[in-house]
């Protein structure tokens, strides 16, 4: 199974300040472990959200609303998606990341199997037809 | 409290699994035997189980099995000196070889992990040992993997497999195999059994070969991670790349390869957006580091080119077949088999045409080794379904439904045998 592992932003990396020497440092080592033990399939730091945007949907209207967001907390930094054999073992690889003070979330991602029932084969033509979709746009 | 130990104990369980590997391969170092080193490390486990609950999981939890399975080891050469002591008077010496023993611990346990994980990798895929053994071994002492767990992804007892574990441990002892990693002429005969035994824990769950399931995506995933870390072990072996890369292209279709009823989907017919492409793109990464470390193409590296065509074809009808034929031909060069040739006529038919496919086709159905494989008549079934022979096509889906053990297959199968009978 894969998790995505989502590390929130804070005040320096939405001010665009890099890491120390030593952080990065410990960040690829604890990196290099990921792959070595075959945990790590992707991973990117994000950019400070000064640099991003975000597009409001409402009632069928669409509104572009440019960075910096506030509410440093709720936004993302960074992530991960690794595969690991349970949910327990991706909290296991998660302590041992070299954060000090933050929170950093750990999600499931689904696997197609995950939506049962409520994933109809009209629903599921519907889905596929989009993927090809997107697929074909690429 | 109850709440928390069961929290505790599927912690223990993952630590484990992270863990296990390193454990028995630092042991295995020292102690000299699998099966010793084995228990050792149960041992911290069990100590684990008893303490962690109530003390707390502790900050550094690997080296904390460590250092318990240390102390256990040191126990356990006592006791063997003291055995041996009774039946020879050289204590002298024997106290002398346990200091020694446990100097060499304190060195290995210091030590970078790599090597003897390596080591315990080449050791448990040892060519003494049979196939399924070393399957079992691998994922036993490799993948972390209970003897229950192993049982039930290869749908066998478990008592089966745990036999399979000691008989397999036994042999290794009695054949006194040196933990090492071969160097010189040995070393490629032992890796490529390395790499079987990683493969065939992949197709076992790529193509169940038994049951109801078509595929079982956990041993595809227990054999990835198994791939993933001998390439980081063995960076410079071009095949290791090689197979890694085939069996990430491989599974960036697991999504597309099972209909909506759960009936497998043959690769042309797959909707290729369904296609990983996260998967995909790791997967030519690791073709591409194959390529770059230069040397002849070996199997695993052919047959990933092969699937890296297909993976780059947007629709089945981009395929580059010309291409696909040109390492078909390299591969039967370097690793002749009739399964191999079966598979080109495949590449042929639709590079030059059904007949010319046919025709080799045909010229391997007297070969001995594919007399019990399904796949055979039912290429033909596909190619004479083309050729609009009917009737013989159904005759020969319905001999691929008698061979196949997989309970889908055999369903699908009949289904194009009886969709040939009613159109003829």
């Amino acid at each position: 199974m894969r998790f995505m592992v989502l590390v929130k932003a804070d005040k320096n990396s939405e001010a665009g300040v890099l890491p120390d020497t030593k952080m990065l440092a410990d960040m690829g080592k604890y990196n290099e472990e990921l792959v070595k033990a075959g945990v790590m399939l992707a991973g990117e730091g994000l950019q400070p959200s000064s640099k991003g945007a975000r597009v409001r949907f409402s009632g069928g209207k669409k509104t572009v609303i440019d960075g910096p967001f506030t509410e440093a907390k709720e936004l993302v930094a960074g992530f991960w998606l690794w595969q690991v054999k349970s949910k327990e073992e991706a909290i296991e690889w998660l302590k041992r990341a070299p954060f000090e003070e933050t929170e950093v979330e750990i999600r499931q991602v689904f696997e197609t199997d995950d939506f049962g029932q409520a994933m109809t084969p009209e629903l599921r033509e519907q889905e596929e037809r989009l993927r090809k979709q997107v697929g074909e746009k690429k | 409290m109850a709440v928390a130990a069961t929290e505790t104990h599927r912690a223990i369980d993952a630590i484990w699994k992270i863990e296990s590997p390193k454990l028995i391969a630092g042991l295995t170092r020292v102690v000299r035997d699998i099966g010793v080193a084995e228990d050792l490390a149960h041992d911290a486990l069990v100590a684990a189980l008893e303490q962690w609950p109530d003390a707390g999981v502790p900050n550094n939890p690997g080296a904390w099995l460590m250092a318990t399975a240390k102390h256990r080891a040191v126990d356990h050469f006592r006791r063997n000196a003291m055995v041996e002591r009774k039946h020879a008077e050289i204590g002298y010496e024997l106290e002398a070889d346990q200091r020694a023993a446990v100097a060499d611990f304190d060195a290995a346990l210091d030590d970078d992990v790599g090597d003897d994980l390596l080591r315990l990798m080449f050791t448990a895929c040892h060519p003494v040992l049979s196939a399924e053994a070393r399957v079992a071994l691998t994922l036993r002492l490799l993948g972390g993997m209970t003897t229950d767990e192993i049982a039930r992804a290869f749908l066998v007892s478990e008592s089966t497999i745990a036999q399979r574990i000691v008989r397999a441990k036994r042999t290794l002892a009695d054949t006194r195999v040196p933990f090492e990693v071969p160097r010189g002429a040995d070393r490629d005969e032992r890796l490529s059994s390395v790499l079987e035994a990683i493969y065939l824990i992949f197709n076992e769950g790529y193509t169940a070969t038994a049951g109801s399931d078509w595929m079982r995506p956990a041993l595809c995933e227990d054999a990835l991670r198994l791939g993933r870390i001998l390439a980081e072990l063995a960076p410079t072996e071009p095949e290791v790349h090689g197979l890694v890369a085939l069996m990430e292209i491989q599974a960036s279709r697991s999504r597309a390869r099972i209909g909506r009823s759960g009936e497998p989907v043959v690769l042309l017919e797959q909707n290729r957006a369904l296609w990983d492409q996260l998967l995909i793109h790791r997967g030519l990464a690791a073709l591409s580091r194959a390529e770059k470390l230069g040397g002849p193409r070996g199997p695993y590296q052919l047959q990933a080119s092969i699937a890296a065509c297909h993976a780059r074809a947007r629709r089945s009808e981009d395929t580059d077949w010309r291409r696909i034929l040109r390492v078909y031909d390299e591969l039967a060069e370097r690793a002749p088999s009739p399964i191999v040739d079966l598979n080109r006529a495949v590449a042929v038919a639709m590079a030059d045409g059904p007949a010319a496919g046919l025709d080799l086709v045909d010229r391997l159905r007297a070969e001995p080794s594919l007399q019990q494989y399904h796949y055979l008549p039912s290429v033909r079934g596909d190619l004479l379904v083309k050729l609009g022979r009917l009737d013989e096509a159904a005759q020969e889906f319905e001999r691929a439904a008698s061979l196949t053990r997989n309970s889908r297959e055999r369903n699908l199968l009949l289904d194009r045998a009886k969709a040939c009978r009613t159109a003829s």
